[in-house]
């Protein structure tokens, strides 16, 4: 077990160095990774589907209780006609399970959308802002009710905008300027979090130059 | 016809649960709950077509010997066997059809499957995406230049931030009395974020909120049927 | 002499690696500040009352691990202290192994708590917000089992937890869609459960919305920053709290790569009159 252990993480560290290779230049090491890497993937989803969808909420269900679960098969049916898609002849039959999976979602994203990102939002930006007692968030409240209609501003472009109606969307530049800024400092902190991840793995686990 | 009751299909299925929304009773509940029940069964055999569609392009290749096949070969390879692992002895706590393989198990340390995962899937999927930190410090240098009123402004706060979050801000203003709390670049950081940033975010996501509304309503009417392929 | 973009990217590129390994090699041990958004998310679950049943999504891959792990593991942590059982799921595949990994690293603290009684595993779903929202009207239904195939009826913890509306606090650790926002959008504005819950720093500019008056969200990890924030307040010294000092350095390093990129750019716009 110990010396699968030991085999295990090299082999990792030859993955992860086969990866970092790509730094150097494309090369058939990061080529065999990549492509190790896309099938692994792909195996991985199918074994999970499987395992997690399939079996319990399809296949043992039906073999459990078959006359208890008769509807079930009309998902069953729709999901093979899904699989036609493959062939050109037989793709318009996919049309009906994409049908109801894409009508499901869009009724389900026009009410969900519509309640956490215009109805919650429009409120949480409805607030009074001198209700604090302190300066830079009475400061901050205003800038949040100002930024939040210029932006909105900015998006609707189904009128030109110029003169003097040009200039809320102006400052609503101004304010995506800035969140922009804040993305890319958040960015930065994300890929340098993965990077340690990896130095980590390499100096510690394989290496053992850290404990 | 063949596209026709597809859309008929779509616009029942949406109609429906805008108007469980409403009425929450009997029938519209239970009609909703079918079709969420439905929906996880066809997502699982949507991700199956996604792997024959995968499968079938790689044996093509390899097949046909375009160039760079030979690479193909080892996707095609690592896909078989990661599968054939996974439908064997299952994955941490779930059996597969021989059962948990407690003998090879033992020999492995884990699972075959787990042990693929951990040792060859998790150090390619972490290091493929920690490349990117090359590629933001590059960036950072090149292309973070300051030209004008609205790259000072996506400047200065990038600056604040990257600073702000970590430790280092943390000790330079650290000493400031609490009376300019306000200044100490931790704070400013979070004042960043919590309002001219989230201003701007939540004007963003009102905006893409109306269009996805929009566009939901699109489909549901089915003025956009641009999912069911083939053109007009 | 003019140099080289490959070169000079090269150059970056060393650079890099050596700033985020030395302090790797060489521990300074820097402190961080805890932020008011961390603290939201770990008042949430310290005033939960014991006993009760909290739902902790992994929605990531190792893609983004060194960022949420940390966070899961600590939740886990959290939520043991206080006595509470916790509900694993995911609604990535590779999230159900993350979780079983972080399972892994806390129980060694935690040798007691059972699996059934303290924990469950329920595992993979597909189908995002359409999925969550059918746990709104039965969990049970949505996974029959859990990652050992055990029956949802015979799990001891899961007596009486029916529905979404049944569990105290919803956390989904999240690196994209789904995760954190349609948990959010389903359990919190459609079920009223309390949702918490990280994401990767990327993605945290766009969460901070809906931290507001109406508690869309109750707290934000956002970044490997805010997870060495939530180990602080817990009192354990996690994986997070270990990387700080190589995240401080590298961003050093990367503002000083904004100011000779703009020096650059200013003598070259100088030469060129």
């Amino acid at each position: 077990m110990a010396i699968m252990t030991t085999i295990g993480i090299w082999v990792a560290a030859f993955f992860t160095l086969c990866i970092f290779s790509f730094l150097y230049k494309d090369n058939p090491f990061y080529k065999f990774a990549e492509q190790v890497f896309v099938g692994l993937s792909a195996a991985y989803w199918l074994v999970y589907i499987i395992y997690s969808i399939m079996i319990p909420n399809l296949f043992a269900k039906l073999s459990s209780d078959f006359s208890g679960n008769l509807i079930l098969l009309i998902p069953a049916a729709l999901g093979v006609m899904m699989l036609m898609r493959i062939h050109p002849k037989t793709e318009w039959i996919s049309r009906y399970p994409i049908s109801i999976m894409i009508g499901t979602t869009a009724g389900i994203s026009m009410l969900r959308y519509m309640k956490s990102d215009i109805l919650q939002q429009v409120t949480a930006t409805m607030i009074n802002p001198f209700a604090s007692g302190s300066v830079p968030v009475i400061i901050g409240n205003l800038l949040l009710i100002i930024g939040t209609i210029c932006g909105v501003y900015f998006f609707y472009f189904s009128k030109k905008q110029e003169g003097i109606s040009k200039w809320p969307s102006k400052v609503g530049i101004w304010f995506l300027m800035v969140s922009f800024g804040a993305t890319f400092g958040y960015t930065v902190m994300a890929r340098i979090s993965l990077l340690i991840g990896r130095l980590e793995f390499l100096l510690g686990d394989w290496l053992h130059i850290i404990k | 016809m063949k596209k026709s009751l597809p859309l008929i299909f779509a616009f029942l299925v949406g109609f429906v649960v805008l108007l469980s929304e409403f009425i929450p009773h009997r029938p519209f509940n239970q009609i909703v709950s079918t079709l969420e029940g439905w929906f996880m069964i066809i997502s699982g055999f949507a991700i199956l077509l996604g792997q024959i569609s995968l499968i079938r392009m790689n044996t093509y290749k390899i097949i046909h010997k375009v160039p760079n096949w030979q690479y193909n070969l080892a996707g095609l390879i690592s896909f078989a066997l990661m599968l054939s692992f996974g439908l064997l002895w299952g994955m941490r706590e779930t059996p597969g059809i021989l059962g948990h393989g407690e003998g090879i198990t033992a020999w492995l340390g884990l699972k075959p499957f787990d042990y693929l995962f951990e040792n060859a899937y998790l150090p390619l999927s972490a290091t493929l995406f920690s490349l990117l930190a090359f590629f933001i410090a590059s960036a950072a240098y090149r292309a973070f230049i300051i030209r004008g009123l609205e790259s000072n402004l996506l400047m200065i706060t990038a600056i604040i931030v990257i600073i702000g979050r970590t430790s280092i801000g943390t000790m330079l203003t650290g000493w400031l009395p609490e009376s300019l709390s306000f200044w100490h670049i931790p704070n400013l950081a979070d004042y960043i974020m919590e309002f001219p940033n989230t201003a701007a975010q939540r004007a963003i996501l009102i905006s893409a909120g109306l269009g996805i509304v929009g566009s939901s309503l699109r489909i549901i009417l089915g003025i956009e049927r641009t999912y069911l392929g083939g053109g007009k | 002499m003019k140099m080289n973009i490959l070169i000079e990217r090269r150059i970056i590129f060393t650079v890099l690696f050596i700033a985020v390994a030395l302090p790797l090699i060489f521990p300074i041990g820097w402190k961080t500040e805890v932020s008011g958004y961390t603290q939201m998310v770990y008042d949430l679950i310290e005033s939960t009352p014991d006993g009760k049943v909290g739902i902790i999504s992994f929605d990531y891959d190792p893609s983004t691990m060194t960022e949420l792990q940390p966070m899961g593991e600590a939740m886990i942590e959290h939520a043991f202290k206080r006595n509470q059982k916790v509900i694993l799921t995911a609604l990535w595949p590779m999230g159900v192994q993350m979780a079983e990994q972080a399972l892994e690293t806390v129980l060694k603290e935690y040798p007691d708590k059972k699996r059934g009684v303290d924990y469950v595993n329920l595992g993979y779903k597909v189908g995002g917000m359409v999925t969550i929202q059918a746990m709104g009207r039965s969990l049970s239904e949505v996974f029959p089992t859990d990652s050992r195939n055990t029956p949802y009826s015979e799990i001891p913890m899961l007596d009486g937890i029916t529905r979404l509306r049944d569990i105290a606090w919803i956390s989904s650790l999240s690196s994209g869609v789904p995760g954190l926002k349609e948990w959010m959008m389903v359990a919190r504005d459609s079920h009223d459960v309390p949702v918490t819950g990280g994401c990767t720093a990327v993605s945290a500019p766009g969460f901070f919305p809906y931290v507001n008056e109406q508690r869309q969200l109750t707290g934000l990890l956002g970044g490997l920053k805010a997870a060495s924030e939530y180990e602080t307040l817990l009192g354990r010294l996690g994986s997070a709290t270990a990387k700080m000092d190589s995240q401080s350095i590298a961003h050093l390093l990367i503002l000083v790569f904004i100011a000779l990129g703009n020096i650059k750019a200013y003598t070259t716009k100088r030469r060129k009159g």
